[in-house]
């Protein structure tokens, strides 16, 4: 069980430069979201349902691109194990978020 | 500053009898007694026969899954006596408080009620089924223990620490009256201003963490350590559904440690979560509580499923009908558990889509529902039906099961729902789906897997007297629940004013105490088995012509479970190995086995969990402090211990292994007709071979 | 025969029995943060509705949030996810255990500095704005969400103190390095949520 063979694919396994330049590309990449986000808000350019959805947006990429380049998630090369897992928890965090709201915001819109 | 917190004399509940001696403070004060002197004599037992270090060194420290297992089931056992005498309490309180007061006070009503509910769900059915699955999947599986040993143990110190604050509740202070929900504003501090809303927050918390930990590991348990050639689709149905139930664990826990710790931070700093001023919103609590409140209905209904499916086909003797639906049913019944949480809450003020469409979710559960029972019938036709203990259990089940799934059904409509919301056929309803569903599931798994875990039989007839108690227990207790429900009864009442209810509320309290008397009985026939356990014995294993893995070995099973993993071709493993002739063989060689060595990490967790519990309900904030760096410094010193691990030599394992051997092969295998007599030692004979 | 790799870095090749004991461990830790982000998930719903329904006539995000020091925040906690990773590579890469400790250190002074703008953030908030947590629902959920987070942090830092001195015990073998591990997942996953924080408490709260 504990014994299988330890290949990884050759994304985890390219020596520590390419690694570097991975950590590298997610970290500018954050860091131009970040700023984007940050411009758009700074400077007027965004407001009420255009703002969550572009602020909402932006965020979503950054969270793609940091479970990428950080925590080294990739739909083809992860365990499987790892993906039903992430998957799973995308599907009940996005149940509970979506019903509480539904259900609040219904509520409060009848007080 | 006062070194006791909030805590005072009088609010230990001897002294408060002996200052306001009402019957409510005698019946209080006789439950704390029965605390006290029931923990002395224990102390006392333990030191006459010498048992300290035994029960150190072989139970407490253990990391082995099937201790823990059963130490899980001990708890629970303690738990269920106490909420099974709170129902009679409160029944009988019922039964004389028409048009009188009875002589229990409101408040004390309250208590019981509260106290009754948060037992039987976290400290009776989840460690129950905590400790069933612990001790049965790994050995299912093939595996050698779960796959964090450590965690496992803390797990259950936590879980033990939680009841441990319910005890001490009996003797010092009193309980929530807020119900086992605990729902604001009731439970904010202006209107329970004592401690009892705290002991509950903190009983709770720790047996949840404890909870989601146990998930996390039986989950990684079922991934990572199957034996060789078991698929997941090769598993044992129990498997399943305890990978289904830890999932639900995972995801379903942090709601309850959310709501919880939001009306912790009402009550001690002044928040505004559920307050009804300055902008809290007390419906969020009804929500999140449900999030976790309505997958924890599966966590304790899932495993009864497994339960079930094991016996149908066991006693059966028959291949499980249906497997794969029943395994897409768990895992449909899983997901849609995190859909349906507003049907608790149907008559918040939502507007009625709302409703409408989650009424139509908690409907839909009944379709993979429905399935499991048509499996369950099918597995029983063209079977050669044996009615041992636990198919009594599952067949009663079965009837009673249906019409408590259509009582749901009902329910799930919102306009029914509105009619009888908070009533007692709500009452009835939950009471039929988690008596004849979880508990008698788990009385069925106790007979089933008991002579694995300790190498003997329980005693069949007192087995089947205590059915024949606890049967018609069942149905007296709360089939006039329904009616009274509909004549108008609501639930957590301590006083009536209807005298028609008279007769209803007679027989319920003449049910109650059919069950107490099954369970004494179920306390007997221990006494006798154990007394009797030489008669009973079954050390070659596989007293039920058993169909997986866990049947394949000694029992009590080695503390490595497998000398080598097992090699498992198909579904119904053991079946196949008792039919190709590959059970009871010998393997071509035997390895060292490395196991992980005792550690004292997880009962000082324990220990301090529960003192922090006790510390911060009290406001005793040095302690509390002192316990958190407590159980940090222990967290920490034990990330420092590098000699974990011991190494049972090959030697030995073959030594031990063979032994067993030997003896099967001098055992004579007996048919199914001769199983529930002193004859079976554990060998099943195998027809046509 | 399986050719997959788990969440974090992968040691691989670089020391073959570390790498086969870490799927199983990496997995359960990998369940315990999901378990996490359910936590976070509710937090950030009731944030939602509270922020709109809770104010109770005190302030509103507008009237509370600083942006500059948002930014700040974002940037520290952004940069140290960023240095974990080097410290990452160091540990799989170099057999000494100079740069992992430079790197954790650089980690560390930048979560701490994280810690400290978000603390004046608050106390500017309480004595400034008068906006404690007990004025409304919304501000009650607000410090929850970051008070949380906050924790979450505060415990990375403490758990990094500890590998520290493991580091200086034991050096970099096994059992400490699936600990850093799991440590880079934790961190990593903080600044994750921090950007929940950041977009949908910050700036969609200031926002017009």
């Amino acid at each position: 069980m504990n014994t299988r063979d330890t290949y990884i694919p050759k994304s985890e396994n390219q020596g520590a430069k390419r690694e570097f330049v991975s950590y590298i590309k997610g970290g500018i990449a954050s860091l131009v979201l970040t700023l984007a986000a940050f411009g758009l808000v700074a400077f007027d350019m965004v407001s009420g349902l255009g703002a969550l959805a572009a602020l909402g947006g932006l965020a979503i990429v950054q969270i793609v691109i940091q479970f990428r380049y950080f925590l080294h998630i990739d739909l083809q090369k992860s365990h499987r194990d790892d993906l039903q897992l992430i998957l799973f928890t995308g599907l009940i965090v996005s149940l509970m978020i979506g019903g509480t709201l539904w259900i609040l915001f219904d509520q409060h819109a009848r007080m | 500053m006062n070194w006791l917190g909030i805590l005072e004399w009088h609010d230990i509940v001897f002294l408060r009898a002996w200052q306001h001696p009402s019957s409510s403070e005698l019946v209080a004060a006789g439950a704390g007694g029965i605390v006290v002197l029931g923990a002395l004599a224990a102390l006392l037992l333990i030191t006459a026969k010498h048992w300290w270090r035994p029960l150190w060194r072989d139970w407490l420290t253990s990391l082995d899954h099937k201790k823990i297992g059963i130490m899980y089931i001990v708890l629970a056992t303690v738990m269920l006596a106490r909420g099974i005498i709170e129902a009679n309490v409160m029944r009988l309180q019922q039964l004389l408080a028409v048009d009188a007061p009875g002589y229990l006070s409101h408040e004390h009503f309250a208590q019981l009620f509260s106290t009754h509910g948060t037992i039987m769900i976290f400290f009776v059915a989840m460690p129950l089924l905590t400790g069933i699955i612990n001790f049965v999947m790994p050995l299912q599986i093939g595996a050698r223990d779960v796959s964090f040993p450590l965690l496992n143990a803390v797990s259950l110190a936590l879980t033990a620490a939680g009841a441990a604050l319910l005890m001490v509740s009996l003797v010092i202070g009193k309980f929530s009256t807020g119900g086992w929900s605990g729902y604001p504003s009731f439970t904010e501090k202006p209107f329970s201003p004592g401690a009892g809303v705290d002991y509950w927050i903190w009983a709770l918390t720790p047996a949840s963490i404890g909870s989601t930990l146990t998930g996390l590991n039986f989950a990684v348990t079922i991934y990572k350590q199957r034996a060789p050639g078991m698929d997941l689709f090769r598993m044992p149905l129990f498997c399943w559904v305890s990978l289904c139930t830890s999932i639900l664990m995972i995801f379903a826990m942090a709601p309850l440690t959310l709501a919880t710790l939001m009306l912790a931070l009402d009550r001690y700093a002044g928040f505004h979560f559920f307050t009804n001023a300055a902008g809290g919103d007390v419906m969020n609590y009804a929500n999140l509580f449900w999030l976790f409140g309505h997958p924890e209905v599966y966590i304790l209904i899932l495993p009864a499923f497994g339960i079930w499916s094991e016996v149908f086909s066991t006693f059966s003797g028959k291949t499980l009908y249906g497997y794969t639906s029943l395994v897409y049913a768990t895992m449909a019944i899983a997901v849609l558990s995190f859909t349906v949480w507003l049907h608790h809450f149907f008559t918040m003020g939502q507007s009625a889509d709302v409703n409408a469409a989650f009424g139509m979710a908690t409907m839909l559960i009944g379709v993979p529902t429905g399935v499991k029972v048509y499996d369950w019938l099918l597995t029983m036709v063209f079977g050669r039906i044996r009615f041992r203990v636990p198919m009594l259990y599952a067949n009663y089940f079965l009837l009673t099961f249906v019409l408590g799934g259509v009582t749901g059904v009902l329910l799930a409509n919102p306009g029914v729902d509105f009619s009888v919301h908070n009533s007692l056929f709500l009452v009835a309803h939950f009471h039929n789906m988690l008596i004849p569903g979880t508990l008698f599931a788990m009385f069925a798994g106790f007979h089933f897997w008991f002579p694995k875990a300790m190498g003997f039989r329980l005693h069949e007839g007192l087995g089947q007297l205590a059915f024949w108690l606890l049967a018609p227990g069942f149905l007296l207790a709360f089939f006039p629940l329904y009616a009274l429900g509909l004549m108008g009864g609501m639930r957590r009442m301590a006083v009536w004013s209807d005298p028609s209810f008279t007769p209803w509320l007679a027989a319920a309290m003449l049910g109650a105490m059919l069950i107490l008397a099954g369970l004494c009985v179920l306390a007997l026939q221990l006494v006798v088995s154990i007394r009797q356990r030489e008669a009973l014995a079954v050390p070659v294993g596989d007293p039920w012509d058993g169909r997986s893995l866990e049947w394949a070995g000694p029992a009590p099973p080695f503390e490595w479970n497998f000398p080598v993993p097992p090699e498992v071709r198909s579904r119904d493993a053991f079946n196949d190995m008792k039919r190709d002739g590959r059970a009871h063989s010998a393997p071509e060689r035997y390895h060292d086995i490395v196991m992980p060595k005792n550690s004292a990490v997880a009962p000082l967790l324990g220990l301090g969990a529960a003192i922090c519990g006790f510390a911060v309900t009290w406001h005793i904030w040095w302690l509390t402090i002192a316990s958190l760096l407590g159980l940090m410094a222990v967290t920490v010193a034990r990330s420092f211990v590098t000699n974990v691990e011991k190494t049972i030599p090959a030697d030995e394992v073959e030594r031990m292994h063979r032994a067993w051997l030997d003896r099967a092969s001098a055992t004579p295998a007996i048919p199914r007709r001769l199983e529930a007599t002193t004859d079976n030692r554990g060998k099943a004979e195998v027809p046509g071979t | 025969m399986t050719d997959h790799h788990h969440p974090g870095l992968n040691l691989g090749h670089t020391d073959r029995s570390t790498h086969a004991a870490a799927e199983e461990m990496i997995f359960g830790f990998w369940i315990f943060l999901m378990s996490d982000m359910v936590l976070f998930a509710l937090l950030f719903a009731t944030y939602a509705a509270m922020s709109v329904h809770g104010v109770a006539g005190g302030p509103a995000p507008a009237d509370l949030f600083e942006l500059k020091s948002a930014l700040y925040q974002t940037l520290l906690l952004l940069t140290s996810s960023f240095t974990f990773g080097m410290a990452s590579l160091a540990l799989k890469y170099r057999k000494d255990t100079g740069r992992l400790l430079f790197w954790m250190g650089v980690t560390f002074l930048l979560g701490a500095g994280f810690l400290v703008l978000e603390a004046r953030d608050w106390v500017k908030m309480v004595t400034e704005h008068n906006a404690p947590p007990q004025r409304s629902g919304f501000l009650s959920i607000y410090y929850l969400l970051t008070g949380t987070h906050f924790a979450h942090v505060s415990a990375g830092m403490i758990w990094m103190a500890v590998m520290a001195v493991q580091l200086a015990v034991f050096g970099n073998d096994g059992p400490v390095k699936l600990r850093l591990m799991r440590l880079a997942l934790f961190w990593h996953m903080l600044d994750v949520v921090w950007i929940g924080i950041f977009t949908f408490v910050i700036l969609l709260g200031v926002a017009p």
